[in-house]
């Protein structure tokens, strides 16, 4: 169903050569910042040109692209753009993270383990991570090439210092292959493990601030921490009310304007297959009737 | 015996810093002008002089934080003796966390003013490797309490410092590595004078303590005087007289150096 007056996927083939020519680099240095010449998208930044552009240097007319906001099919961010690569490329698409080939992200990994071949790409607000330590940009690019880290920890000493525990929450720092710390965007701390040694190639793209890297398959992540303080991936401790699952990232609903409040997979599709094989939590039944 | 006294001897023989001919001009104007000196382990060095002798731009040239024109400044490093202006980037901003330390005049330059005390000092252990918060913590509590700062204030930030407190501070955040070099630019400048007293009395502490080797540039007389072994007075980025402190002060020889002295109020 693509409109004819596109080219496939919106950008011209140029553009998209020199995308993919920062992706290869960033692929052959994992967690390297790659400059790029970013585009105007026909969206506001902020919402996602960094991640539309490498989503379009990727596409081929056979993918099936799935596009989640905050790990649900169906808001705004994610609806918006399943619409543009429909109208610009005509590609499949699917809200199944099993199905698709391509999946673009904001703030989430899928709970369902991504395989081979699939590629996961985030859109990235700030890509590095040092910045709110060190604001210039030249004494940054120094910091990474000498690989002068120490003062990320010393934001999760300041964490521990304020409030007993490492508090940053989302955005929390990795170090890739021992080599570069990197920003993993803001997905929850509760998603870092899922980056280390991935199946899925993982790219990272940030339109405003114009670079892009990757995570390779299979290459470690490892979040920062202390000996005596290690990385948690935290969640709220509450099972999912509608399929009941344990192990997922919930989202908090307040539902009336007495204190109720329902704890639900953040991963719509997750919870949803997950009820359609027939598990049920705590509010399920309240919601069919 | 012998053998034992004649590497001591070696040892001490040569010197921790030894620089040679070290020029840097701004333009056609001077900032220093050869300047030649070398300075013994456990030994001070104070460099005096007005305002505009050049003594600060010697010292950030020392430092590496301006490049120099010409001369040698060479370290005795651990590795042994390295030229600071040949070595690589690297290597320098390495020997900058460990080796070396600077403090400057003002405390917000040498502080992170949003991160509290602790991390302030602890951050050049995270520099190293340190990942233990427990030790890290420790080490912060005990230098806290080497600069007399009570260890209640250690998860404070140094703007509700007051400015004699973020200047110890800044003290303890250098010399949390043990370097073996100290840089002081005016440690004491802008500080009321009991408050001065306190931070000399405290430096003169350390330095004894740790046997410290400094390179402190000043015009304020006394802290020389307290603190310096040697000193060195500049006049338009040359070195117009150096000497044994006492010596300089009490006899001086260079009609500059005579000016100075007469000109501190006795009160």
């Amino acid at each position: 169903m693509r409109e004819a007056a596109y080219n496939f996927a919106y950008l011209d083939e140029e553009t998209k050569r020199m995308i993919r020519r920062a992706i290869l680099k960033g692929v052959a240095v994992p967690g390297y910042q790659v400059p790029f010449a970013s585009r105007e998208m026909p969206m506001p930044y902020g919402w996602g040109t960094g991640g539309v552009q490498v989503t379009a240097a990727c596409l081929v007319p056979e993918d099936c692209l799935k596009v989640i906001d905050q790990g649900a099919d169906d808001t705004t961010n994610a609806v918006s753009i399943r619409k543009f690569f429909q109208r610009t490329a005509g590609v499949e698409v699917t809200e199944r993270t099993a199905e698709a080939t391509l999946i673009q992200t904001r703030h989430r990994i899928p709970e369902a383990p991504l395989s081979e071949g699939q590629i996961l790409v985030y859109q990235v607000p700030i890509p590095e991570p040092l910045r709110f330590l060190e604001p210039s940009e030249t004494e940054t690019r120094k910091m990474h090439a000498l690989q002068e880290y120490g003062v990320m920890h010393v934001k999760l000493y300041e964490d521990i210092a304020r409030n007993g525990e490492i508090a940053t929450s989302y955005a929390y720092p990795v170090k890739v292959e021992g080599r570069y710390v990197m920003d993993p965007s803001p997905i929850p701390k509760f998603d870092n493990p899922k980056l280390h040694r991935s199946s899925a190639l993982q790219l990272f793209g940030a339109g405003r601030e114009q670079r892009i890297y990757a995570l390779p398959p299979y290459s470690a992540a490892v979040s920062l921490d202390f000996d005596d303080f290690p990385f948690a991936a935290s969640k709220a401790p509450h099972d999912c009310d509608l399929c009941g699952a344990a192990e997922s990232y919930l989202d908090e609903v307040i539902i009336d304007d007495a204190g109720g409040r329902m704890f639900v997979c953040s991963d719509a599709d997750f919870c949803r297959t997950r009820r359609e094989a027939g598990h049920a939590g705590q509010l399920a039944a309240g919601e069919a009737a | 015996m012998m053998g034992k006294l004649e590497t001591m001897t070696a040892a001490v023989d040569a010197p921790l810093l030894a620089v040679d001919g070290l020029t840097k001009m701004y333009g056609a104007r001077v900032g220093c002008t050869d300047v030649s000196f070398n300075l013994w382990p456990g030994e001070v060095l104070g460099i005096v002089g007005e305002s505009g002798s050049g003594k600060s731009t010697l010292l950030s040239c020392l430092a590496g934080h301006l490049a120099a024109d010409a001369g040698r400044v060479v370290f005795a490093t651990r590795d042994g003796p390295r030229d600071l202006r040949a070595l690589s980037e690297p290597d320098r901003r390495r020997l900058g966390r460990t080796d070396l330390a600077y403090v400057h005049q003002n405390p917000r330059d040498g502080l992170r003013m949003g991160v509290s005390a602790g991390g302030n000092v602890g951050e050049r252990l995270m520099a190293v490797g340190a990942r233990h918060y427990g030790s890290i913590r420790d080490a912060a509590l005990d230098w806290l309490g080497r600069v007399e700062i009570d260890e209640g204030r250690i998860d404070d930030r140094p703007s509700a410092f007051s400015g004699g407190m973020q200047q110890r501070l800044q003290i303890a955040r250098s010399l949390v590595m043990a370097p073996r070099l100290v840089f002081m630019d005016e440690p004491t400048g802008g500080l009321d004078v009991s408050v001065q007293a306190r931070l000399l009395d405290l430096l003169r502490g350390l330095v004894r303590e740790m046997g410290l080797s400094a390179v402190i540039v000043t015009h304020d007389l006394a802290v020389v005087r307290l603190l310096a072994d040697r000193l060195m007075v500049m006049k338009g980025g040359q070195v117009v007289e150096q000497g044994l402190t006492d010596q300089v002060l009490d006899d001086p020889q260079h009609a500059y150096t005579q000016l100075l002295v007469s000109s501190v109020l006795q009160v």
